[in-house]
């Protein structure tokens, strides 16, 4: 403030560098905060098909004791609270317990992935007593999730069957009423042949009639591809596209192309 | 205007200020302020260290230069894996960059700590010319007016505007050339008709194999394009066709259909096809909510529900989705019974 | 010309400059243009150096792109891709999309220009809107300058018209489906849509033909006519010379700042290889247009989360933003309202930003030249229609990512679009009161410190026991800044000879802008604040010798 300039002057002005500086870690703060916050939200975790001492046993007291409340203890359904599991098999059963998004937390728009409640033996467990009851679609083959299909014809799949909600980069998108189809970029290969082959809550069913099984393994190969490789361009931002460039480019680049022009212009030391 | 138009001394252009109004008594400028000396100025050490500043960046952006043509070598992309590609621009661009960026920050630092910075004064002069040139200019076209007869004559005139503008006609007309002469069929024709026609068996996008109705079970998203289009190359204008006749095809259960009369028999057994060419402005409108039976277009939010008919139940659209009646074949096989009964995509003005 | 006197003293910069300089000037005269711009003086804020940002991006964006025509293939033709990338290996595609897949892939370098290219578009278009947000703010597009804000109006519109052609370039699916959007809104003009389409289009969407004729707009129709305005733009402002913000010992007729050469030369100098540099360091670094993960274009797949670049955001954004329904039969054509009717607010807004200086001309009557900049304050009723026109803007652009918005804030889509809705209606008159009435309070905060000084901090204790803040007053300089010596008064209409009232439209025009206003000070009036002031401060003391008064925490006594 000029008010204040004859008296600073005597003692020397703060250094041109000052702002620069500020910016600087004003920015290793803001990113420091979001890197932490990102890695802080629970990813789904990997879960590994390590075939345990499943007993159906076990898993019809686990069964009773934590998902009968709402599911039924004869897994017929409640009214209100959980749909039956008439035929939905243990591929539903890992899918939705090995992502976290059962037990369900609380009514929302849809079940969303949170920590895991359960270790791999006991969601196992739970599985095994379902498909004895319920049975229907089991887990994957050895094959079918092996990595090693035609990553190109996955990928021309992917892009006509499941970028429209999951974006080309697998990045997520919107549905109607608060619902989303979720970023797939950390799911694992069972998980990504359970949840087209059980389509849960509002994913479609990819049966095995609309994608064989090697439709499958092709599009399970171009997502672990994706999953793995390496942005060619650099950081990728998010993956949302024009938005996150956009809003880099005004934020970083203009904010920053201002702070230079600042710079170049204020009155040297 | 303050312009006097008799031949005596012409007086000064007074523009008027319009609703300004001036106070009487304003305060005054004081004028420039002192000139402050920089530390530069008056400390010849730090001159010296700036001027060492500003030649170690010089240097820098040489070696930087040296370092992305170094770079350009250094990391080649000649074992095709993405990791290369990512090292060799990353490399190149690093070095191409702080080369750039030294040479701008050593001249803006001499130019703020070495260069005179002392506030120079230029007076401005109006913009409008002098009157005597303006005068002259004035002079010169009547002259010209006088020696040519352009304002006299007025048919030179007229018509040579008219030649002139004529003259234009011609090279507009070629760019009529950017469409096709097709002869037969307008662009509203050809809008209002698809691949689809009696009998055309549904298939799977892109790979061209015939659906059987047992193999949409309930739940499922086909995407489907008519037999005949797998067959096309892209030469014979595929991707035209497949953006007016790609369609989406679900199942529920039939008590979950609302179909009015006439197109009960439109869908078979709860299987419906709807087209999926967006009536908004014609994305392809894909996500499909199996327990909803919303069908989302990601572009704009358009939802249609294709429990009823496919109709608007929000977002920008304004027409329901084109239904495509189906049928099976003796086989099994989805097939199609005819063309959609109106055409698919955005409304335009002779759509109905 | 007395040769045996100039061979005594060496020219300067040596001979061989100095016969290089005299070949020139003999065959071009250039040395009259030197003289004219050599000392010419530039003003010196860092808000003068936005239409630089644009400037020099655009000569990186000239750049890159040169390189990029070099390898660029702008054909339909099918081919397959046979190169590096597995997820696009065999896949058939359009010759264009193959060729920016090698630019990507195969060429060493090829991708970092290729994001250099485009993040620069993207710098382009923001810096000609932060260049043209200063000159409106600031007052800067009044006479002289008013043909100039038109000239700077049509290159922004022309940016954008560079980038769509840009992006849509190499046939992917995202900016595929971009077309696809044009093409339906085109279709929806009523009487000759389809036609328009077709004749863009070369036939039937997509057809074959679209990208070539992109390109021609894209490196050639294009890059001419934006290179000639700017050339325009540049010529202008050198006749007009910069606008100045008000200081001490700036007038209206003259320029204080610093010569071209040397301090603004390389001030802008600087400045380029500044912005050249940013944009190569961001192009390293952060990835921009990955089309090999969109796919080559087919009117099947989409993305979720397709937008187009930020500039082409508003208009996509005011499409998602209209209501269904709005198809509108008469006589048995259709009026797809629901797309006519973005269009037409989007261009009633654009034509009324191109012509706001002859707006405010008109209103204001005022016909002299004007080389202040003010201050966005100063002219409440500008500023409050700049940013609520901002606002309007701003709601649109955030449209076009209500899906994002939605997933990221874990809110409805549907929420979103109806908060925007209503933002776009309701906030921009909401906006528009906040800022005029804090215009107007700012102006009174000047207005207090020009007659009572600032507030420096320092409490005393009156004798009567009540505690004052002293106030010292600003230097004469920063004084200078905050007083005004005219203002604008609405026009008062009276009936003529006739006994008719004529301009009643714009005498309500003039009031709506000018009724609430603050009358300038007096050098009177100043003179005698500053006498108070001083006494004042006597009283208090400005160290500490002050006497009548006991300061805080002073032991002294």
């Amino acid at each position: 403030m000029a008010r204040e300039k004859l008296k600073r002057r005597a003692r020397g002005r703060r250094s041109p560098f000052a702002a620069a500086i500020l910016i600087g870690v004003g920015l290793l703060a803001t990113g420091g905060i979001y890197a932490g916050a990102s890695a802080a939200v629970a990813a789904t975790d990997d879960a590994t098909t390590i075939t345990t001492q499943a007993s159906a046993e076990e898993g019809e007291t686990l069964f009773q004791a934590n998902c009968a409340t709402c599911h039924g203890m004869d897994l017929e359904g409640r009214e209100g609270f959980g749909p039956s599991l008439n035929g939905v098999g243990e591929l539903a059963v890992h899918f939705q317990m090995s992502t976290g998004r059962m037990p369900m937390q609380m009514h929302g728009p849809q079940a969303d992935q949170k920590p895991v409640q359960f270790t791999d033996e006991q969601i196992e467990s739970i599985a095994t007593y379902v498909q004895s009851v319920a049975p229907g679609p089991e887990m994957p083959s050895t094959r079918v999730i092996d990595g090693e299909g035609d990553v190109s014809h996955g990928a021309e799949l992917f892009r006509i069957n499941c970028a429209m909600c999951h974006n080309v980069a697998a990045a997520g998108g919107a549905l109607t009423q608060g619902k989303f189809a979720p970023d797939i970029m950390d799911t694992t290969p069972e998980n990504i042949y359970a949840a087209m082959v059980t389509g849960p809550q509002n994913m479609p069913v990819f049966n095995n009639m609309n994608l064989t099984e090697d439709d499958k393994r092709d599009i399970i190969s171009a997502l672990l591809y994706q999953q793995e490789a390496q942005a060619p361009g650099g950081f990728t931002l998010g993956s949302l596209g024009p938005v996150s460039e956009g809003l880099f480019i005004w934020i970083f680049g203009i904010g920053g192309l201002i702070a230079v022009a600042v710079w170049i212009t204020a009155k040297s030391n | 205007m303050e312009h006097d138009d008799s031949k005596g001394a012409l007086k000064e252009y007074v523009p008027s200020s319009g609703l300004a109004v001036s106070i009487d008594d304003p305060v005054q400028n004081p004028g420039l302020p002192p000139h402050r000396e920089r530390l530069t100025d008056v400390d010849p050490k730090a001159a010296k260290r700036a001027e060492r500043t500003i030649y170690t960046l010089f240097y820098i952006s040489v070696a930087a230069s040296i370092w992305a043509v170094a770079a350009y070598m250094l990391f080649p992309i000649e074992d095709q894996e993405l990791t290369s590609i990512r090292q060799n621009n990353l490399f190149i661009g690093l070095g191409i960059a702080f080369a750039l960026l030294a040479i701008g920050i050593g001249a803006i630092h001499w130019s703020k700590t070495l260069m005179s910075d002392k506030e120079h004064v230029e007076e401005r002069h109006t913009t409008r010319g002098s009157e005597e040139t303006r005068e002259a200019v004035v002079e010169a076209f009547r002259t010209a007016n006088e020696e040519s007869g352009f304002g006299r004559r007025k048919m030179i005139r007229n018509s040579l505007f008219a030649a002139v503008i004529a003259s234009v006609l011609p090279g507009i007309t070629l760019f009529r050339g950017l469409a096709p002469h097709d002869g037969e069929n307008s662009p509203v024709d050809l809008l209002k008709q698809t691949m689809w026609k009696e009998g055309e068996h549904l298939t799977r996008d892109p790979s061209g194999t015939r659906i059987k109705a047992s193999d949409v079970t309930l739940g499922s998203a086909f995407h489907v394009i008519p037999e005949s289009l797998a067959k096309m190359g892209h030469d014979e204008g595929m991707l035209n066709e497949k953006a007016k006749a790609m369609v989406l095809m679900v199942r529920m259960s039939p008590e979950q259909l609302t179909e009015r009369e006439e197109r009960k028999d439109w869908s078979y057994d709860g299987i419906v096809a709807y087209s999926k060419v967006c009536t908004h402005v014609g994305c392809p409108v894909a996500l499909y909510e199996q327990q909803t039976h919303h069908l989302l277009c990601p572009c704009h939010q358009s939802q249609f529900d294709v429990s009823d008919e496919a109709k608007v139940v929000f977002g920008p659209a304004s027409r329901p989705l084109p239904q495509l009646p189906i049928t099976v074949d003796a086989e099994g096989y989805l097939i199609a019974q005819s063309d959609f009964h109106e055409p698919v995509g955005p409304s335009f003005w002779e759509i109905r | 010309m007395s040769t045996a006197t100039e061979e005594k003293k060496a020219p300067l910069g040596g001979r061989f400059v100095g016969a290089t300089a005299n070949y020139l000037d003999e065959r071009t005269s250039l040395s009259g243009f030197v003289k004219a711009l050599g000392r010419k003086v530039f003003p010196d804020h860092w808000s003068f150096m936005l239409g630089e940002i644009a400037l020099w991006s655009f000569v990186v964006v000239l750049i890159s792109g040169t390189f990029l025509t070099f390898f660029f293939q702008a054909s339909m033709v099918e081919t397959y891709y046979t190169g590096a990338y597995d997820p696009m290996r065999g896949i058939p595609m359009s010759v264009a999309m193959e060729s920016t897949l090698h630019i990507s892939f195969d060429l060493r370098g090829g991708l970092l220009v290729r994001q250099l290219h485009h993040w620069a578009a993207l710098t382009f278009v923001a810096g000609i809107g932060v260049h043209m947000l200063r000159v409106f703010f600031t007052g800067a597009f009044r006479k002289p300058r008013e043909l100039n804000w038109v000239v700077g109006f049509v290159l922004f519109v022309l940016a954008m018209a560079e980038g769509f052609t840009g992006y849509s370039l190499p046939d992917d699916v995202l900016s595929g489906n971009g077309l696809r959007i044009i093409d339906g809104m085109l279709k929806a003009v009523p009487v000759i849509g389809p036609w328009i389409s077709y004749l863009l289009f070369g036939g039937e969407f997509p057809g074959h033909d679209i990208v070539g004729r992109l390109y021609a707009l894209h490196i050639l129709i294009l890059p001419l006519i934006v290179i000639a305005l700017i050339a325009i733009h540049l010529v202008l402002m050198i006749v007009n010379k910069h606008t100045q913000f008000a200081g001490p010992g700036r007038t209206n007729s003259n320029v204080v700042g610093f010569p071209m050469m040397p301090v603004y030369m390389s001030k802008m100098g600087g400045f380029f290889f500044i912005v050249f540099g940013a944009l190569v360091l961001i192009a390293s670094l952060v990835q921009i247009n990955p089309i090999w993960g969109y796919g080559p274009y087919d009117p099947s797949p989409v993305s979720a989360g397709t937008q187009p670049d930020w500039y082409i955001g508003f208009a996509d954004g005011a499409l998602r933003l209209a209501p269904p329904h709005l198809d509108w039969v008469i006589a048995g054509k259709v009026y797809p309202m629901g797309i006519l009717i973005p269009l037409i607010v989007l261009v009633v807004f654009i034509i009324l930003v191109a012509i706001y200086p002859f707006i405010e001309a008109w209103i204001t009557g005022d016909k002299r030249e004007h080389h202040i900049a003010q201050r966005p304050r100063n002219a409440a009723t500008r500023t409050a229609i700049g940013a609520a026109g901002v606002w309007f803007y701003a709601m649109l652009w955030a449209a076009a990512s209500s899906d994002l918005i939605a997933t990221h804030f874990r809110l409805t889509m549907e929420g979103v679009i109806h908060a925007l809705q209503i933002g776009l209606i309701l906030g921009t008159v909401v906006v528009y009161f906040i800022t005029k009435r804090v215009c107007i309070a700012l102006q009174k905060k000047d207005r207090e410190i020009v007659l009572h000084g600032y507030e420096s901090g320092r409490i005393v204790r009156l004798p009567g026991g009540e505690f004052q803040e002293v106030h010292k007053p600003v230097d004469e300089y920063e004084r200078w800044k905050l007083v005004a010596d005219e203002t604008f008064e609405p026009l008062i209409v009276r009936p003529n000879d006739q006994g008719k009232i004529k301009g009643k439209f714009r005498a309500a025009m003039s009031r709506w802008f000018f009724e609430d206003r603050l009358q300038p000070l007096t050098n009177a009036e100043y003179q005698a604040a500053l006498e108070h002031q001083e006494h004042a401060l006597h009283e208090f003391g400005d160290d500490d010798h002050g006497h009548g008064a006991i300061e805080s925490g002073d032991s002294k006594h």
